[in-house]
């Protein structure tokens, strides 16, 4: 009998757990919603800056890459 | 210009786009977030100023031994300070609208600050209005020698001697008097030294594509003759 009760107790205790629990703030990546979501703001000009830069780059390698043909075009014609 | 300072450049103006929005910044009045704005808006005219510094170096260069790399140079670098300076003149139309309530008040920073983008804007119709290279080369770097020297007054002596809105001027403390901690420093220093470095890497670039034009035009005429 008395077993019976202590497993009883341990049931109810535990259901009593979980219900706390779930009421709790459960921790979550909420980052981006948080704040007035200045963090998506952040993203959105990140993103723009990026492509900027990346675009920047690639400007750079084409520049290099003429820079390769005039010399090459150079040695054609004296040669 | 090399890799690591392309790199350095990167890292400091992303840097200044996630500090810049999200760090905490001194409560104020009026400006409110605004403040940040000093991280956007004023680099653009350090960077105009320091690249105006660098065309005037190769214009004087140019004078002394004249070849057309100094001469390409001190365009490139002006063309650059311009673009830096007519984004200053955007970004701070905007900022005055909502913090003194007009885009364009008759300031003597504002208007120093325009007639200075004028002056520059005359270089470049100079250089085009001459077809003769040497010539187009030489009077460009004396003018541009001149536009420097009134750029000093217009932005950085005028509008301290007069009374004005602008923070830094006409007795106004500038910033650096809100800035208690020195945590906008953090923030400023990197946002100025970063869009300096962007600026100096495009007008590389530009100096890239005038020397391969050149040898194009090299190459042609080699070709005809």
């Amino acid at each position: 009998m008395q077993s019976m009760l202590k497993h009883l107790l341990l049931a109810a205790f535990m259901v009593i757990s979980f219900a706390s629990n779930a009421q709790q703030q459960v921790e979550m990546a909420d980052t981006m919603r948080s704040n007035g979501k200045i963090y998506v703001v952040v993203s959105v000009i990140l993103l723009v800056v990026a492509g900027l830069f990346i675009y920047l780059f690639s400007l750079d390698k084409k520049v290099s890459r003429l820079e390769k043909g005039a010399s090459e075009k150079n040695i054609q014609t004296k040669s | 210009m090399k890799t690591w300072l392309k790199i350095v450049a990167v890292v400091l103006v992303v840097y200044v786009h996630i500090a810049g929005l999200l760090l905490a910044v001194p409560r104020l009045n009026i400006l409110n977030e605004t403040i940040r704005n000093l991280y956007f808006h004023v680099p653009m005219w350090f960077g105009m100023t320091a690249l105006y510094a660098i065309s005037l170096y190769h214009s004087i260069l140019y004078l002394r031994t004249p070849t057309l790399e100094r001469d390409h140079k001190a365009s490139a670098f002006a063309t650059t300070g311009i673009v830096f300076g007519l984004l200053g003149l955007g970004t701070g139309m905007l900022w005055a609208k909502f913090a003194w309530g007009a885009f364009w008040t008759g300031d003597p920073k504002l208007n120093g600050a325009a007639i200075t983008t004028l002056v520059y804007v005359a270089y470049f119709v100079l250089r085009g209005s001459v077809d003769n290279q040497e010539q187009r080369s030489r009077l460009s770097a004396v003018y541009n020698i001149f536009a420097f020297a009134a750029m000093i007054p217009l932005i950085f002596i005028l509008p301290r001697l007069s009374p004005s809105l602008h923070p830094g001027s006409g007795g106004n403390p500038g910033f650096n008097t809100y800035d208690l901690d020195s945590k906008m420093r953090m923030v400023f220093y990197p946002a100025v030294i970063g869009w300096f470095l962007v600026g100096y890497w495009i007008s590389t670039l530009r100096i890239r594509i005038l020397a391969v034009e050149e040898k194009m035009a090299e190459l042609d005429y080699a070709k005809h003759a």
